[in-house]
């Protein structure tokens, strides 16, 4: 199965390797093709005009921050009950990520809810929820990097993950079952989308764009963990040999 | 049984003949709450609105410094590597240890909070919410302070490595805490607020055992 062959380091790097490029050719087309039609082609909201385009780089932040979440929670499962080498390395290169699309939504959210609801900050429900996601993200990084012996760091930021992880379906939820500011899904709702084609279609651009990104990333990041690795080997087997 | 039984009669004796550390929770709590009509100014009716906000903010740091006491010294000794080869089973153990945890941090903060409703001009009709509200939520915070004392065992900078785990994770109990005291404040229903507390305490005490035993043996390991 897939799962064991790529626990070998060379497998995943020889792949790895294959699919980089083509994940760098279409993050660069998606995302530049949707900021283009987010930014120009889409037609402007009629109550809340041009700073309707903020949702663009918004939305899809707070889609990817739930997302990395959960393939953190995913990948410390896998390396808590199947022990996979590449789960932990998976998990501790997702968090920064992770983290930084949960600060675009937070800024972004915060920009363009000073024009709309005339404040930066509300302390509802869908912003403190994900103000908590934050949070999740900087204690798992912390926590990754707190031990002297690596595996131990990966362990304890695993099962830290899983148990954060009740925070994705409050996020999620959260409009529906409070009374909030901030307003209900309307992309991912049960009777299909109530937003307009021409303001689906750019979201769709920057969403695919985003995660492509954030696979480019991770790639790039595991492969620079494993060549590390593989150096400090070297360097200790050169030290034995000296 | 009787092994959870003995793990929380030795924490209890423990407790015991260290009475300043239990003393020193509770005169934190004091002290830091008194400092609150000092920094926004002793007005009655302020300091009473914010009374239920102080108390829950104080109580969850006061039961954050004494999170150290749970583990750290049963894993400095190595008591903790024979509770883990004990038949007893971990999961047990952490439970039982968070008892005698709450019974020496919990009950003296339930105890020592009608004081400080008091300082703070609070109404004395919202006194026994204030109490059913901590006794539902102070054992949350023992149990999901145990998985982060516990993550962090052997840590370098454990100290500040706490709060940032545990923080996050205590905001919840903190907002229906408060929101119970102040629904009783101002006269509307208290039960679905008490009764999220209690469904948050049942999830933490599913989940902190579980967390908490992974932790430990990777603690042992």
């Amino acid at each position: 199965m897939a799962f064991d062959y790529f626990a070998n380091p060379a497998r995943f790097l020889r792949l790895a390797n294959a699919v980089l490029p083509w994940c760098v050719g279409a993050t660069v087309i998606l995302l530049a093709s949707g900021l283009y039609l987010g930014l120009f082609v889409a037609p402007a909201d009629y109550q809340q005009g041009e700073s309707v385009r903020i949702m663009y780089v918004h939305v899809p932040a707070a889609w990817m921050a739930m997302f990395v979440y959960t393939n953190i929670a995913i990948a410390s499962v896998l390396s808590l009950i199947w022990r996979h080498p590449l789960a932990d390395l998976a998990a501790s290169a997702s968090a920064p990520i992770g983290a930084a699309f949960t600060f675009l939504a937070l800024v972004t959210g915060s920009l363009w809810g000073k024009p709309m609801w005339g404040t930066w900050w509300v302390w509802d429900a869908r912003l403190t929820s994900v103000l908590i996601l934050f949070f999740l993200y900087l204690g798992h990084m912390a926590l990754t990097h707190a031990f002297d012996n690596p595996a131990r760091g990966a362990k304890a930021a695993a099962v830290l993950a899983l148990v954060g992880f009740v925070n994705v379906p409050i996020i999620k939820f959260s409009v529906d079952w409070w009374n909030t500011l901030h307003q209900p899904a309307s992309v991912f709702r049960a009777g299909g989308p109530t937003i307009h084609p021409d303001m689906l279609w750019p979201l769709i651009a920057m969403a695919l764009g985003y995660t492509l990104f954030y696979i480019t990333l991770l790639l790039l990041r595991i492969k620079s963990d494993l060549i590390g690795a593989r150096l400090r080997t070297l360097d200790s087997l050169r030290q034995d040999a000296a | 049984m009787t092994g959870a039984g003995g793990i929380i009669a030795r924490d209890l004796k423990l407790a015991l003949r260290q009475r300043s550390d239990a003393v020193m929770i509770v005169l934190f709590f004091v002290l830091t709450a008194a400092l609150f009509p000092f920094g926004v100014g002793p007005e009655a009716n302020q300091l009473a609105a914010i009374a239920p906000g102080v108390i829950w903010v104080t109580a969850l740091l006061a039961v954050l410094l004494s999170l150290e006491r749970l583990f750290l010294a049963d894993y400095e000794d190595g008591s903790l590597e024979l509770m883990a080869l004990s038949p007893v089973p971990l999961e047990l153990t952490v439970l039982a240890k968070v008892f005698a945890h709450w019974l020496t941090t919990g009950l003296p903060l339930i105890a020592a909070a009608p004081l400080i409703a008091i300082l703070f001009n609070m109404p004395v009709s919202a006194l026994p919410i204030l109490a059913l509200a901590m006794l539902l939520g102070t054992p949350t915070l023992s149990l999901i302070g145990a998985i982060g004392a516990a993550l962090t065992l052997g840590a370098r900078r454990g100290g500040v490595l706490v709060p940032l785990l545990v923080l996050p994770l205590y905001i919840p109990t903190l907002i229906f805490g408060v929101s119970a005291v102040d629904a009783a404040l101002l006269g509307f229903p208290v039960r679905p607020h008490l009764l999220l507390l209690a469904g948050i305490l049942l999830i933490s005490l599913v989940v902190s055992p579980l967390a908490g035993a992974a932790a430990l043996r990777q603690a042992n390991e």
